[in-house]
């Protein structure tokens, strides 16, 4: 039973073992294990001296070596010249990776002794035994908070799943549950393990199911940093941020080489699924970074915006940006022409703290913008229409957009600011065709779900269903407000008067009545769908009194055992 | 919506009237303010002209208690001079040409408002004389010179007739309207190169072209016209000896319909880009009592020989040894007039408004003195980098003037917020400095510059910084080509010398320590690691000007150390990094402003010092190590492409595709602010791709044309 109490001792001490490692280590006699743990607790050891007879230096020593060997190894993942290669990809190791993207010094390592276990095709030679396999995992700080980290080592068997790898994997995602802290995952894997067949993909779908009970519980990042292919690219799906390095990495379930024999078409790694397709086109990817040191470092900052978890508050940073500031340009930013376009990231930038907005898939469905930014220090979800691109309407692909970030706020406690300027949905066959109704229904429906603190500015048109979705006050909007050159009403001048006098004279003078009437705050405001309409360049003053106020918020939705989102 | 704009108008209102414009207007005119106090004038006076002038002539008006009614494009209904005024009149869509040189409209503004008179400002209509015919039939005043001299004037070649004709000393050249390329080749051979083209209509150096050959003449004569014709609607040139070397000193001078005519010293106004004056100055430092009298003489005998009245300058072009010569005389109020008003203590505008309405000078000769000595900058949204100045535009996303200072006066049209657009002239403000003398007034601009937020366009500022720091402006060692001579291959911004290399790169260390710290101030975390805060020394390395040291910053109480190398600074500030401005002091010594521009997670720092703007990189050293690993961006080979240096409009393509090209031909010509800008092919080769037609609008760094 010695182990055993051994391993109740280190347990208690390091918090790191778990079945698996008792697993392998029992493998290598009771002797060992007492050292392996002995070694991992040097200062205990010293101050143990119980402990200390129980075995004698003559054991130890070759055996204290030999875990310094392993250790050693095990730094260099996949071997020297692999390390090379990765370098001369442009692309930095596993542990290079954590370095950077941790705070100096605070990374933990897990499971660094697993090895691959895989006995076909001659995988249980020495020389295919790489200590901590095709993965590193663990823990540290960024900027002083937990996070719960793995990233893939692409220098040993390229990275590759094996059913050690998933568990290692596993193990740092259950204890993220346990403690109530992210998950930061570094992918850089050529995909499933093939001499370890089911082996491989049990793995995969452990982690899916573990991507899928986090979800909502604590945030889960990934980092797309190499290939990812085949399965493997629903983890990546499945968490809440996917963010790709340009040049480097690459997100398919299909090759190209298959693509190329089931469908006849030519297409490069990149076209297929690289950062520029993902992050413009599919819809996959919610950033890109120009390399691994720039997406790690930044990385850092967006990590800053997170709660630990769904039951910690989103972060409140010391600001020196007065919450009393005006913004004068916003006056004069809505151009006096109502067709005319303007940027809506001017407004987000004047709002928010230090101008500093962190844009959530900044190159796809352009015509809608989400983020984070701070609001007197506060983390704040930004959804605006952008009247830039689309005339800021809404279609199939920004709903969604919308959708996710405005659920993904809601589970994580960060209030939502949205900007109203849409002029309605997109028509056409293609979005009626391609279901604007189930997708639209996403975002309406993601809005009336959501309890987190609601403050909604409506800067020019609100017209149509599109009105209704965009927050309103109908959707239990907690703070509505619209801004002097707001125009609220079913749809614009043109085609109402067209409905309303059809086949009667005077278009234009019953255009002009109909602008009067509507192209204005008022009939909102009369009815009290927006609570006040306000100044533009107050508009900082008000929403950071406003989040101050609702930080009280309560408010929950009805038990159930899950909504039923329209897919 | 009229609800807002009387609500935004009164607000601007409220920051403009703020403004320490007055304090300057009261000291300047105190003796003679109160007892013209009740002098009767005009009720209402309509503006017609736009941007910092509208705005400046307003003041006045308000001042004198008189009504102000502007005219505005309908791209300018929310800009500060409409909503400034009492009352605003659209007068048509954007370009000028249909709006504010819209001479019909802005007859039925000046109708329905009722106004008794008109002042036309700088540019557009203000030397028109079909206007101020139109006006004086209407039995509206304009407030400027009568139509004779505006006349007389205003047509380069009868004003050098007038002038040689009243003794004025002039510069040899032909008097005549040259018609075509050949005859101006003939004609410039028989001056002797250098030779000047220039708009018989111009001003403002549109229109106008140094020729050193013959083919330098051709080309001139040719680009001269066209522009002459879309500036002035009048292509006529003339031709005249260029005066190699020479400064451009102009003579203020103000005369009332009574016959009083007085010169209000002179203005040095010697650097000049493209013709055009970038920093002004008054007095110069070149003029001695006497050439200054004498100058001062001649304009004024110019003036009465066409019976002036009101406010206009004489351009004078002054040799080494002092000989000058007449240039041209502008009858209208001068862009830089703020140096004449600081340093005389004459409110032009008010005396212009009085003679206007039939009153005599406020002052007599004996009245003008220097008294101080003011410096005046056109801060201008252009890039200086680009032949010392090529426009920009766009949207003054923060806008902060540095009106906070005593003995600093800025004249603008714009607020936070305000576009510089495309269809207007890009100057943004005219900063102005007064001192008891030049050290005084060249210091103060100085830190005026850096503390003058401006983001969202180009602008430059880091030209007109380096200007006034250099060595040979600072002994007043100048010429109207002073610029092509000090950076001959073009202005680079400032050059470090090594020790405010080291302190630039301490401020920036600094500040990503700063920000580094600012990162673990959380207010409502608790599960934080212990300390986290505590975080005291960090290890990076810092890249300026592809210079890279390692350095180590450590936090003391309320300030860094930075040792980078041997060296040790103690940089302490306000650090406030959200603040347009930083005061920094390195080891104690004086504060001076920075501007941190941009501060990114990754650690790229653009900081505005001493006017340009330094991109500075650290990197957490660890970081730096593997940013060894990352791939190298690849530039561009900019030799293949054609890039749009400026946004405006595409004027012509002079080729097409397929076409073989030479180094240095033409290819096509972009028209923006009314400037024509020939773009030439950088090396030998076949044209690829054209990726733009004729009459399309184009940003800064479009693609043209790209070459095989």
């Amino acid at each position: 039973m010695q182990p055993v109490i051994l391993m109740q001792e280190h347990f208690v001490h390091n918090m790191c073992l778990n079945q698996n490692n008792l697993r392998k280590t029992s493998k290598l006699g009771q002797k060992m294990l007492g050292h392996v743990c002995r070694h991992q607790c040097l200062s205990n050891l010293l101050r143990n001296p119980v402990a200390h007879t129980r075995c004698s230096y003559q054991s130890t020593l070759p055996i204290k070596d030999n875990i310094k060997e392993k250790r050693k190894r095990a730094m260099l993942g996949g071997g020297q010249h692999r390390i090379d290669a990765q370098h001369k990809r442009g692309k930095l190791t596993a542990r290079e990776r954590i370095n950077l993207l941790l705070d100096k010094g605070s990374f933990i390592e897990y499971d660094m002794f697993v090895e691959q276990r895989c006995t076909d095709f001659g995988m249980d030679s020495d020389e295919n035994k790489f200590a901590g396999d095709s993965v590193v995992t663990g823990h540290g700080f960024i900027f002083g908070r937990p996070a719960y980290i793995f990233s893939q080592d692409f220098t040993v068997f390229g990275g590759s799943l094996s059913s050690a790898h998933a568990q290692k994997i596993c193990k740092v995602m259950d204890q993220a549950m346990l403690v109530g802290a992210p998950v930061i995952g570094l992918n850089d894997s050529g995909g499933a393990r093939i001499q370890e067949g089911v082996e491989s993909l049990a793995g995969y779908a452990d982690i899916f199911q573990r991507n899928v009970m986090s979800s909502g519980v604590v945030p889960q990042i990934s980092m797309i940093m190499g290939p990812c292919a085949g399965g493997a690219v629903y983890s990546p799906a499945l968490t809440d941020f996917t963010f790709m390095v340009k040049n480097t990495s690459y997100l398919f379930i299909t090759g190209r080489d298959v693509v190329k024999s089931v469908t006849n078409e030519d297409v490069t790694a990149e076209e297929l699924g690289g950062a520029k397709t993902h992050t413009t086109l599919s819809g996959v990817a919610h950033g890109a970074f120009e390399d691994d040191v720039d997406a790690l470092m930044r990385l850092r900052e967006f990590y800053n915006f997170l709660p630990l978890s769904n039951q910690d508050q989103a972060p409140v940073m010391a600001t020196e940006d007065s919450k009393d500031r005006l913004c004068p340009a916003l006056d004069t930013l809505i151009p006096m022409e109502s067709t005319k376009a303007y940027d809506m990231l001017d407004v987000i930038h004047s709002l928010a703290d230090n101008r500093s907005f962190w844009e959530i898939m900044p190159d796809y469905a352009k015509n809608i913008v989400v983020g984070f930014a701070r609001m007197n220090g506060r983390t704040v979800g930004f959804v605006g229409n952008q009247p830039k691109f689309a005339s800021g309407c809404l279609d199939i692909n920004a709903s969604v957009k919308g959708a996710r970030f405005v659920r993904f706020c809601d589970c994580f406690n960060i209030p939502l600011v949205t900007l109203v300027d849409v002029p309605g949905f997109l028509p056409g066959t293609a979005q009626e065709h391609g279901g604007i109704i189930r997708h639209g229904a996403k975002l309406l429906y993601a809005y009336a779900e959501a309890t987190v603190p609601k403050i909604t500015v409506i800067t020019r048109k609100a017209y149509g269903g599109a009105y209704d979705v965009m927050s309103s006050k109908h959707l239990r909007g907690d703070v509505n407000y619209a801004w002097p050159t707001a125009e609220v009403a079913v749809m614009g001048a043109k085609g109402a008067v067209q409905i309303i006098f059809r086949g009667k004279e005077n278009q234009a003078a019953h255009e002009a009545e109909y602008i009067e009437k509507f192209a204005n705050p008022y009939p909102a405001a009369i009815r009290g769908y927006v609570d006040d309409i306000i100044e533009p360049q107050i508009t900082r003053v008000r929403l950071c009194r406003d989040l101050e106020l609702l930080q009280g918020k309560k408010l929950s939705n009805p038990a159930k055992k899950h909504a039923n989102i329209p897919l | 919506m009229s609800s807002l704009r009387f609500a935004l108008a009164k607000l601007l209102k409220g920051k403009i009237n703020a403004g320490n414009f007055n304090r300057f207007a009261v000291r300047s005119v105190a003796n003679v303010q109160s007892s013209y106090q009740d002098e009767k004038t005009f009720d209402k006076i309509l503006i017609a002209n736009r941007g910092e002038i509208a705005c400046r002539v307003m003041r006045t008006c308000k001042e004198m208690g008189i009504a102000t009614v502007a005219v505005h494009s309908e791209a300018d209904a929310n800009a500060v001079h409409t909503l400034m005024a009492d009352e605003a009149v659209c007068v048509g869509p954007a370009p000028s040409a249909q709006s504010y040189l819209n001479i019909p409209v802005i007859l039925d503004a000046i109708k329905s408002t009722g106004s008794q008179a008109v002042h036309p400002g700088y540019g557009f209509l203000s030397e028109n004389k079909l206007f101020a015919k139109a006006l004086a039939e209407n039995d509206v005043a304009f407030i400027g010179p009568d139509t004779f001299a505006i006349d007389a004037m205003g047509d380069k070649i009868k004003s050098k007739v007038i002038a040689y004709e009243s003794g004025v000393n002039t510069i040899p050249g032909y008097n005549g309207v040259v018609a075509d390329a050949d005859e101006a080749v003939k004609i410039a051979q028989d001056i002797g190169y250098p030779v000047m083209i220039k708009a018989s209509a111009g001003g403002g150096g549109k229109g106008m072209r140094i020729a050193w050959n013959e083919k330098e003449t051709r080309d001139g004569f040719r680009f001269s016209s066209q522009e002459a014709a879309s500036s002035f609607g009048d292509d006529r040139l003339l031709i005249e000896k260029f005066i190699d070397n020479p400064r451009h000193i102009e003579v203020q001078v103000i005369a009332d319909s009574q016959g009083n005519t007085l010169w209000l010293n002179e203005r040095e106004c010697s650097i000049q880009r493209r013709n055009q004056k970038v920093v002004e100055e008054a007095p110069s430092t070149f003029l001695d009592a006497e050439t200054r009298r004498a100058m001062g003489e001649q304009a004024v005998t110019l003036a009465k020989a066409v019976q002036y009245k009101s406010s206009g300058t004489v351009e004078f072009l002054v040799d080494s040894k002092k000989n000058f010569y007449f240039l041209e005389m502008n009858t209208r109020l001068q862009v830089e007039h703020p140096v004449t008003e600081l340093i005389t203590g004459v409110d032009l505008v008010r005396e212009m408004i009085r003679v206007a309405a039939g009153h005599p000078l406020s002052i007599s000769q004996k009245d003008v003195g220097i008294n101080g000595w003011a410096i005046e900058c056109r801060v201008y949204a252009e890039d200086p980098y680009k032949s010392f100045g090529l426009p920009s535009i766009g949207r003054l996303k923060r806008y902060v003037e540095p009106t906070h200072m005593d003995n600093v006066r800025v004249d603008s049209g714009v607020v936070e917020g305000s576009d510089i657009s495309i269809y207007y002239d890009p100057m943004i403000s005219k900063l102005v400095t007064y001192g008891q003398n030049r050290e005084e007034a060249l210091a103060l601009m100085c830190s005026a510059l850096d503390s003058y937020v401006i983001r969202g366009v180009t602008h430059n500022v880091p030209l007109c910084h380096e200007v006034l720091r250099h060595p040979k402006f600072v002994q007043g060692d100048i010429s109207t080509k002073f610029l092509e001579e000090v950076y001959p291959d073009g202005f680079r911004g400032k050059q470090l010398t090594p020790s405010e290399h080291l302190q630039l790169s301490a401020v920036a260390c600094s500040f990503y320590a700063r920000q580094q710290f600012g990162n673990r101030l959380f207010l409502n975390q608790t599960r934080t690691a212990q300390h986290s805060d505590d975080v005291k020394q960090w290890d990076v390395r810092v890249t300026l000007n592809d210079e890279s040291h390692d350095a180590t910053v450590t936090k003391l109480p309320d300030s860094y150390k930075v040792t980078i190398g041997d060296a040790s600074l103690v940089v302490s500030s306000d650090w406030n990094l959200t603040s347009p401005t930083q005061s920094v002091s390195v080891d104690g010594c004086t504060p001076f402003t920075v501007q941190c521009i941009d501060a990114t997670p990754t650690g790229n720092f653009i900081i505005q010092y001493q006017g340009t703007l330094f991109d500075i990189d650290v990197l957490r050293e660890d970081a730096a190590r593997m940013q060894e690993f990352m791939p190298k961006k690849v530039e561009e080979d900019q030799s293949s492409v054609l890039r749009s240096p400026m946004p405006g409009s595409v004027l012509t393509i002079s080729c097409k595709v397929g076409d073989e090209v030479a180094v240095g031909q033409e290819v096509c010509v972009i028209e923006a602010m009314k400037m024509q800008n020939s773009l030439t092919a950088a090396r030998d080769g076949k044209v690829k791709a054209i990726h733009c037609k004729t009459g399309d609008s184009i940003g800064e760094g479009d693609l043209i044309i790209e070459l095989e």
